[in-house]
């Protein structure tokens, strides 16, 4: 459903030129949650924002369900993508509040001068809230702004996946929660694209995370996509695998493992 | 005393309805916008030559006023939103452009609607007795009929767009909102209030001149800053009922100002440089209490 085709996108700033993401090719088929890692500056933002259509690809195409979306701005890629960032302050409105946020979400287009939040309404997004289990039911009417990261970024969740968008994004959307925290919105994650059988891109720098989750990991390098597996092989990775693939080559005793680990720290979670 | 109390009323209301203006871009949609200093004499200006040339009537005109504030919002956002000029920039630029364009309306610096049947003369020719009461009726009347549409269009799914993408855009964005046609919309609606309150103004006080929308922005914002601190609320109808408010007290402390002021020096001329002092000393006071806590400033 979602298809990447040599897709290559530059970033130029003067006479610096950096290219991002380099001729990467990917296919997505219905209900894939795909992981992706890699260290800083591998492209894995870019890559989300490819899909989002936050950039666009400076040659390449992007095909979702068939259709070239390389030039759809990303207001109108919203109707099918879903997204949530790993600054809980930016996925919420922060003057408005949780019930309007959700009013918000509940629309992807098509919007008119209707009310946007009539009484019948709150009561569904009561139900929906007290799914969530941070007590946000009760604080329908207090502004997002007052809320703790960990309850925005559950807030976020919601939003993104109250109308099933086609695919979801996540980029690092728990990386600046605490553990607590963030274990609480990935089991929320996980609830919400297994219950909507969500298509999933999940960017993440915890290894450990990025193994447990999905059925396809990809990993990253400087714009290109080193390594991917699936299915099983994925299953029966371990960080220590990737670790050793990261560092292009085969790990033959637990010694040398142990030292490769210490050695890169940069990945580390 | 009194008249002048009635008086200072009727101008709060009149200039509250730019206040309303000003509120929809720079709280709502956190855009400050320049361009009312123009498009407030261009609806003073609009108002005026139609009411003067024509038979029209003093209340269809301040739509045709409106229409033409919505054109002068529309540049603004033009140039801000497609041709990628900062939003201050783009603001001074239209209201400069406007001067030029008020006076190709006007045909001349001051327009006089002595003969013209304007509201005020409306009313005095029918109820001569109660004159005074029923203009700052008829005023608050339409003031609220106001308040109560633009309360109206904020609670609904574009008027939640609208707040979203002064909010975070973001947020907006990944929600399936073109940003863009948001701002356009809201400079529009901001200058077409801000337009009718200069053809309102204009009636009232018996003239148009191309100057009298020197500090609108100002005064707007005065008006928002006084009733926002007075009524805190996150309600779209507490806001703008503070805007009012705000409008309301600012007119009265300036007719005070201006009656009484010459006993601690003051002169007329004084009152633009107070009245932005007064605004410099609101927006700091946020400012300096936010560096104090040391915030974290984002989306």
């Amino acid at each position: 459903m979602l298809t990447l085709q040599a897709v290559t996108r530059v970033f130029q700033s003067g006479a610096d030129r950096v290219t991002a993401i380099r001729e990467v090719d990917l296919g997505m088929k219905q209900g894939d949650f795909l992981t992706v890692i890699g260290s800083n500056g591998a492209g894995k933002s870019t890559l989300l924002n490819l899909v989002a259509g936050t950039v666009r690809p400076t040659s390449g195409r992007i095909l979702l369900d068939g259709r070239n979306v390389s030039a759809v701005p990303a207001y109108l890629r919203a109707r099918a993508v879903g997204r949530i960032v790993q600054n809980p302050l930016a996925g919420t409105a922060p003057t408005m509040t949780v019930a309007e946020n959700l009013a918000i979400a509940l629309k992807r287009k098509g919007r008119a001068l209707r009310a946007a939040l009539p009484r019948s309404r709150r009561n569904e997004f009561r139900e929906r809230l007290a799914k969530l289990g941070v007590g946000l039911e009760d604080r329908m009417n207090c502004q997002a702004s007052l809320l703790s990261g960990g309850e925005r970024q559950a807030l976020a969740v919601l939003m993104a996946t109250l109308v099933s968008p086609r695919i979801l994004l996540l980029d690092e959307h728990t990386a600046a929660l605490d553990p607590r925290n963030a274990q609480m919105i990935m089991q929320l994650t996980h609830r919400f694209v297994e219950e909507a059988q969500l298509t999933t891109i999940m960017v993440t720098h915890n290894m450990e995370q990025a193994i447990q989750t999905g059925n396809r990991l990809i990993m990253m390098h400087a714009g290109e996509i080193i390594h991917s597996i699936g299915g099983m092989e994925k299953a029966a990775a371990s960080v220590m695998d990737l670790v050793a693939l990261f560092s292009g080559q085969r790990v033959v005793d637990d010694e040398l493992l142990l030292e490769r680990v210490a050695q890169t720290p940069f990945l580390g979670c | 005393m009194v008249s002048l109390l009635v008086h200072a009323v009727e101008q709060g209301f009149a200039y509250g309805i730019a206040a309303l203006g000003v509120f929809l871009t720079y709280r709502i949609l956190r855009f400050p916008d320049l361009t009312v200093d123009g498009s407030f004499v261009t609806g003073a200006a609009v108002a005026s030559l139609l009411l003067i040339r024509t038979g029209i009537d003093p209340f269809s005109v301040l739509l045709i006023a409106f229409a033409a504030g919505c054109g002068a919002g529309l540049i603004t956002g033009f140039l801000n939103t497609r041709l990628g000029i900062t939003n201050l920039l783009a603001g001074v630029l239209t209201m400069i452009m406007l001067y030029s364009i008020n006076l190709r309306i006007m045909g001349r610096p001051n327009l006089s609607l002595l003969r013209a049947t304007t509201f005020v003369r409306l009313v005095s020719s029918n109820l001569p007795s109660m004159k005074g009461v029923v203009v700052v009726l008829l005023i608050g009347v339409l003031v609220l009929l106001v308040k109560l549409g633009l309360d109206a269009f904020l609670k609904t799914e574009i008027g939640f767009a609208l707040r979203a993408t002064g909010d975070c855009e973001e947020m907006i964005t990944a929600h399936g909102v073109n940003t863009k046609t948001m701002k356009l919309l809201g400079l529009a609606l901001s200058n077409g209030l801000v337009a009718v309150s200069g053809a309102l103004v204009a009636q009232y006080s018996g003239f148009a001149d191309v100057g009298m929308g020197i500090g609108t922005i100002v005064t707007g914002l005065a008006a928002v800053i006084i009733g926002g601190t007075l009524i805190r609320s996150a309600r779209i109808g507490w806001m703008t009922t503070s805007v009012l408010v705000g409008s309301l007290i600012y007119r009265i402390a300036v007719s005070l100002a201006l009656r009484y002021g010459y006993v601690i020096g003051f002169q007329a001329s004084d009152l633009k440089l107070i009245t932005s002092l007064l605004v410099v000393i609101a927006l700091i006071v946020p400012y300096l209490r936010e560096r104090r806590a040391q915030g974290v400033l984002s989306c």
